[in-house]
C-alpha cells in the first residue's frame, strides 16, 4: 500500500514538474478558457438581462463553464502527454515497473486533478478582478472539488484515447470529447432558455449536473439538492472512464 | 507563372485531402459553435436592439462562415510551415519556379477550400431551416465575399508561416481566431456588445466582412453592407498577399 502511494506521488510529481520545466506548455490550457470567458462576456453579456438568468451577471454565470473547460483541457493534455510518452518509449519502460496498472493510472490522473486548479485559480482571479462577488469558502471548495473530479474523469477518457491510438495526433479527439461534454449542457443559458434539442441533450448529459453544482455558489446559494447530483455525476464519470482506462492499461504489453 | 501556380495549388489541395486532421477543424469547430449558439442563445434574439430576423440560425450562419474561413487561414499557414520544416520549400526555391507562384499557389488553394466552406455552411443552414433572404443573387454575394475573405485569411496564414518558419508557432495563433471574432460583430449586433468590445468591433474589418455575408442571408440584398464587406475582404486580401510576397523575398534574402 505504501509503495503504491509512493508510486502515485512520484508520478504526480513528474506531472507537476512539467509545469515548472516547460511553463509555456501550460499557457494554452490557462489562456484558452480565459479567452473564451472574456469573449463570451464581451459578446453575449447582455443575454443575462433575459428573464431566467435571475439577474445574475453573465460573467458569474459563465465562470464555472470556463473552470470546467480548463479542467477538460487539463485532462486532454494528460492524454497528449501520455501519447508522447508512448511514442518515445517511456511508457513501455513504466509498464516494466513492479507497480499495478491502476496505480500507474492513479498517478497520471491525480496529477491532472491538481493541475486543473491552475486554470481554475487564474479564472477566479480574473473574474474577481472584473467584479464577480466572492461566493464563500465552502462554495469555492465545492467548485474546486468538482473541477478536480471532472479533470480526473477527462484524464481517464484521454488516457483511453491515448492507449487506443498511441499517437499525439489523436489530440483533437481528446480535446473534442471534453469540449462537447462541457458545452452541450446548460453552459450558455439556464435549461429553461435552451432550445428543445439542446435541453434534451443537457438533461441526459451528466456534466450538466457537475456544471450546475459548481455554478450554484456563484449565482445563488448552495443547496444539497443541487450538490448531490453533481457529486454523484462526477464520481460516476470518474468510475466509468477510470474502469475503461484501467482495462486499456491492462491490455498494454500483452 | 499561371501553370506553376495551378500545379502548386493542386498539390496543396491533394495534400489537404490526404490529411483530414487538418481539414476537419475547418468544419467541426464552427459547426459545433453554430449549434451551441443557436441552441443556447436563441432567446437573445428577443432582446431589445436585436434586429428582426426570421430565425437565430439565419443570423449566426455568417459567424460560422467567418469562423471557418479564419480557421482555414490557420490551416493554410500550418501547411506552409510544414513545407518549410520538411524541406519542400527549399527545393522549390532551388528550382526555376517563379517566386511569386510559391505564395500564389498556396493562396489559390485557400480560395478553393474557402468556396467549399461557404457552400458547406449554406447547405447546412438550409437543411436546418435557415432561409437565404437574398435568393440566388444573395448566395452569389455570400460566395463572392466568402471566397475573397478566405483567400485573404489564407494569405495571412502564409505570411505568418513565412515569418515564423514553424508549424507550432502558426498553430499557436489558433486562440487568436477567437479573440478577433469576439471583438467583431460576427456573433452579435454592435448595439448589444459590451464595452470595450463594441468600440473595437466598429473598426474591425472582420465586422464588415461578417455583416456583408450576413446581409443577404438574414435580411436583404442591400448594397451598402454587402459592398463594405466585399471591399474589406478585397483590401485585406491585397494587403495579406502583398506582405506575404515581401516576407517571401525577405526569407530568400536570409537564405
Amino acid at each position: 500500500m505504501r509503495r503504491n502511494l509512493q508510486t502515485i506521488v512520484a508520478l504526480v510529481r513528474r506531472g507537476l514538474n512539467e509545469i515548472l520545466r516547460v511553463p509555456v506548455a501550460a499557457l494554452p490550457g490557462i489562456l484558452a478558457p480565459a479567452i473564451f470567458m472574456l469573449g463570451m462576456v464581451a459578446v453575449f453579456g447582455k443575454a443575462s438581462t433575459l428573464e431566467g438568468y435571475g439577474g445574475v451577471s453573465f460573467l458569474a454565470f459563465i465562470l464555472p463553464v470556463s473552470m470546467l473547460q480548463g479542467a477538460g483541457f487539463t485532462g486532454a493534455a494528460t492524454g497528449v502527454n501520455l501519447a508522447r510518452d508512448i511514442e518515445r518509449g517511456w511508457f513501455d519502460r513504466m509498464l516494466l515497473a513492479p507497480a499495478p496498472r491502476p496505480v500507474l493510472l492513479a498517478g497520471v490522473v491525480a496529477s491532472a486533478s491538481l493541475r486543473a486548479l491552475l486554470p481554475a485559480t487564474f479564472l477566479l482571479a480574473v473574474a474577481f478582478a472584473l467584479g464577480v462577488d466572492w461566493p464563500g469558502t465552502v462554495e469555492i471548495a465545492l467548485a474546486a472539488v468538482l473541477v478536480m473530479g471532472l479533470a480526473a474523469a477527462m484524464a481517464c477518457y484521454a488516457t483511453l484515447v491515448a492507449l487506443r491510438f498511441r499517437t499525439q495526433q489523436a489530440a483533437p479527439l481528446m480535446q473534442m470529447g471534453s469540449f462537447i461534454a462541457v458545452l452541450f449542457t446548460s453552459s450558455y443559458a439556464p435549461r429553461d432558455l435552451l432550445a428543445g434539442w439542446l435541453g434534451a441533450i443537457a438533461d441526459v448529459n451528466p456534466v450538466t449536473h457537475v456544471l450546475e453544482g459548481a455554478r450554484q455558489g456563484f449565482v445563488g446559494d448552495v443547496t444539497w439538492a443541487a450538490t448531490w447530483p453533481a457529486l454523484v455525476a462526477t464520481t460516476g464519470l470518474v468510475l466509468v472512464f477510470g474502469a475503461l482506462a484501467v482495462r486499456g492499461m491492462r491490455r498494454q504489453g500483452l | 507563372v499561371r501553370p506553376v501556380v495551378v500545379a502548386l495549388a493542386r498539390r496543396a489541395l491533394v495534400n489537404a485531402l490526404r490529411r483530414p486532421q487538418f481539414l476537419a477543424p475547418l468544419v467541426v469547430f464552427p459547426t459545433l459553435f453554430l449549434a451551441l449558439n443557436v441552441g443556447g442563445l436563441g432567446a437573445t434574439s428577443g432582446l431589445q436592439g436585436f434586429p428582426e430576423v426570421e430565425g437565430f440560425l439565419d443570423y449566426q450562419l455568417a459567424a460560422a462562415i467567418v469562423q471557418s474561413l479564419l480557421i482555414g487561414g490557420v490551416t493554410s499557414g500550418i501547411a506552409t510551415a510544414l513545407d518549410i520544416e520538411g524541406g519542400f520549400f527549399d527545393r522549390l526555391v532551388a528550382s526555376p519556379t517563379p517566386r511569386v507562384a510559391i505564395v500564389l499557389g498556396r493562396v489559390l488553394a485557400a480560395s478553393v477550400i474557402a468556396a467549399a466552406q461557404v457552400v458547406y455552411f449554406l447547405v447546412l443552414g438550409l437543411v436546418f431551416g435557415a432561409s437565404i433572404q437574398g435568393g440566388v443573387l444573395g448566395v452569389l454575394c455570400v460566395l463572392g465575399i466568402g471566397i475573397v475573405a478566405g483567400t485573404g485569411f489564407g494569405a495571412l496564414g502564409v505570411l505568418i508561416a513565412l515569418r515564423s518558419k514553424s508549424a507550432s508557432t502558426v498553430q499557436g495563433i489558433f486562440p487568436l481566431v477567437f479573440v478577433v471574432l469576439f471583438i467583431s460583430t460576427a456573433f452579435f449586433p454592435l448595439d448589444l456588445l459590451t464595452s470595450p468590445a463594441d468600440v473595437v468591433a466598429q473598426y474591425n474589418p472582420l465586422s464588415f466582412i461578417a455583416e456583408g455575408i450576413r446581409q443577404p442571408i438574414a435580411f436583404s440584398n442591400e448594397l451598402v453592407p454587402m459592398l463594405e464587406g466585399f471591399v474589406a475582404a478585397v483590401v485585406l486580401t491585397a494587403c495579406a498577399i502583398g506582405f506575404s510576397i515581401v516576407a517571401l523575398h525577405g526569407r530568400l534574402r536570409d537564405a
